[in-house]
């Protein structure tokens, strides 16, 4: 890799806006994925993480702005430039998204099945040793259903490593983990991070465990990023609202009620 | 006043952009058949879950409709002394209208309401979102090999089923009532002309096997994906290709029998 290539970001998104059912998801935002980093978007649920990445992933197309990936513009991509570009990119998604009528072996094998004439015995090497990467090699017999949450989201990035690709993208990686699956998980995103150099982006609303691995942070809520910057650049931000999302309190600029009429009031009856 | 209007042209809008929607789902399927067709074994495996899962059912039901034909039959021609043209009776029957009618109505809720249930699931779970991720065209992977699988399937069901019911009105006038077997075989021979009945009979069913699994796929594919999402649009593919059937089955036989 070239120098200019290390300081170009991955991904450059420039006043990115998308309406859903005239609802502003986005509205005009800028952000950067640097090769080779972590980078974290947090937010509150149904802030529109998730839908930033299929953006990204060219599932999406936004209302305004760009969407940058390796110097290709997503939302104007043919659709063979398309998948083209998305055998590049791994994705993640919340529940794994594994087939549930094929086993763990070949949930692994099915992208190379079906963009590859490659000869069986490599096939096998090739979904054993990605399979060894997240530690079930001895699991390939297994059906989804068998899997726990956690041993799906490993099968599923053992299928998104498949194809070597130079991004991967997580959504809620650690949502409904026990703990030991949780620390599996980041662990596992960490080291598969450095060992194969790839530009991570992690989706998530689990504060601490993002931020442990995380080298930057985008916070978004309410279509706008409310801060960004190291885990530890948020952690000393005076924002009010930040401070409450990162350590978790139930009351602040956020509240804790839905607005509802005066408390008593409605006691008693008089509210409307 | 102004109200029901607007609900009403609302609600005919919405009929007719779904149509449309399911016009451009059925194209889009048909540009992706000559490439499925190369990975054959993906319409096998297809037409084995479609198909031979719904063997049992059909020949079950085939057999008890044959039967009951040649009971009502029996019951009203013999006042005539004409129980020798019975097989042409449960024949016809079969092969012209309840055949494909009903082996289209038995598919539509078995198999139909399985591959709209299975279709929606797979979207409900992200699986359709996470192949479109892997460069792989979930229309063209998962649903066009299911719908070639239902094309397939149902006019051999349908043949199936008039065959077995063929069997099962013998089994009833001959077996039980003490018809001659020699006049029943050779009235239900004599009688059911190639083109006619038999062509017309699998033509009929080549449609409906279209129109049913059509439906299916594009309510699965289209469902809202949630549980009830999936739910809602298992019953709507039912009622849905029920309704289908049966009126084209109408249109088919005013063009295929009409003696004026
Ligand atoms: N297919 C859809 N149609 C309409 N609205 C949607 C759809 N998917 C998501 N939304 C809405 O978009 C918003 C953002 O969703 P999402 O990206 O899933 O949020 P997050 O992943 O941050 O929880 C939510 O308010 C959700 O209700
Ligand atoms: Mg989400």
């Amino acid at each position: 890799m070239t120098e200019k290539h290390n300081q170009e970001p991955l991904i450059k998104i420039r006043g990115l806006s998308f309406a859903r059912d005239e609802r502003w998801i986005f509205d005009n935002i800028d952000m950067d994925m640097q090769r080779g980093k972590i980078t974290a978007i947090m937010g509150p649920s149904g802030t529109g993480k998730t839908t930033l990445l299929r953006l990204i992933g060219g599932q999406l197309i936004p209302d305004a702005g760009t969407i940058e990936v390796d110097g290709l513009q997503v939302p104007n991509l043919g659709i063979n430039a398309l998948y083209s570009l998305r055998k590049r990119m791994g994705m993640l998604f919340q529940s794994g998204a594994l087939l549930t009528d094929l086993n763990v072996f070949e949930n692994v094998a099915f992208p190379l099945r079906e963009h590859t004439k490659l000869p069986e015995s490599i096939i096998h090497n090739l979904v054993l040793m990605k399979l060894q990467a997240v530690g079930l090699r001895g699991a390939r017999e297994l059906m989804p259903s068998e899997l726990s949450g956690g041993m799906a989201r490993r099968v599923a990035l053992a299928r998104a490593l498949v194809f070597d690709p130079m991004m991967i993208m997580y959504d809620e990686p650690f949502t409904g983990q026990d703990p030991i699956s949780m620390g599996v998980l980041v662990q596992l995103i960490k080291s598969i991070n450095q060992a194969l150099g790839l530009t991570s982006i992690i989706v998530s609303h689990d504060v601490p465990e993002t931020a442990s691995i995380a080298d930057y942070i985008y916070v978004i809520s309410n279509g706008k990023i409310v801060g960004s910057g190291t885990p530890d650049e948020l952690n000393t931000s005076k924002s009010a609202w930040l401070q409450q999302f990162l350590n978790g309190e139930s009351d602040g600029p956020v509240p804790f009620h839905y607005p509802a009429p005066d408390y008593v009031q409605d006691l008693l009856g008089r509210a409307k | 006043m102004i109200d029901q209007f607007q609900q009403l042209g609302h609600a005919v809008l919405k009929i007719l952009a779904n149509l449309g929607r399911g016009h451009i789902f059925f194209l889009r399927i048909v540009a992706n058949i000559p490439g499925i067709l190369l990975r054959p074994y993906l319409i096998i495996a297809q037409i084995y879950s479609v198909g031979v899962l719904s063997l049992s059912l059909i020949i079950v039901s085939g057999l008890f409709v044959g039967m009951v034909l040649g009971l009502q039959g029996y019951n009203t021609l013999v006042n005539f002394g004409a129980t020798e043209s019975l097989g042409a009776v449960v024949s016809l029957s079969l092969v012209r209208e309840l055949g494909p009618v009903l082996t289209s109505l038995l598919f539509a809720g078995r198999a139909g309401s399985a591959l709209t249930a299975e279709i929606g699931l797979m979207k409900a779970t992200e699986q359709l979102s996470g192949m479109e991720m892997m460069a792989v065209n979930p229309l063209k992977r998962v649903v066009t090999p299911r719908l070639l699988g239902g094309m397939i399937s149902m006019p051999l069901l349908a043949a199936i089923f008039s065959a077995v019911g063929i069997f099962g009105g013998y089994l009833v006038v001959v077996q039980l009532l003490g018809v001659d077997a020699g006049a029943y075989w050779s009235q239900m021979q004599d009688k059911t002309d190639l083109i006619d009945d038999i062509l017309n009979g699998v033509i009929k069913s080549i449609v409906f096997g279209i129109v049913v699994t059509w439906i299916a796929v594009f309510q699965g594919y289209d469902c809202t994906p949630t549980s009830e999402g999936v739910s809602r649009a298992t019953t709507r593919t039912v009622v849905h290709s029920s309704l289908a059937t049966l009126a084209l089955d109408f249109v088919l036989t005013a063009l295929m029998f009409n003696q004026v």
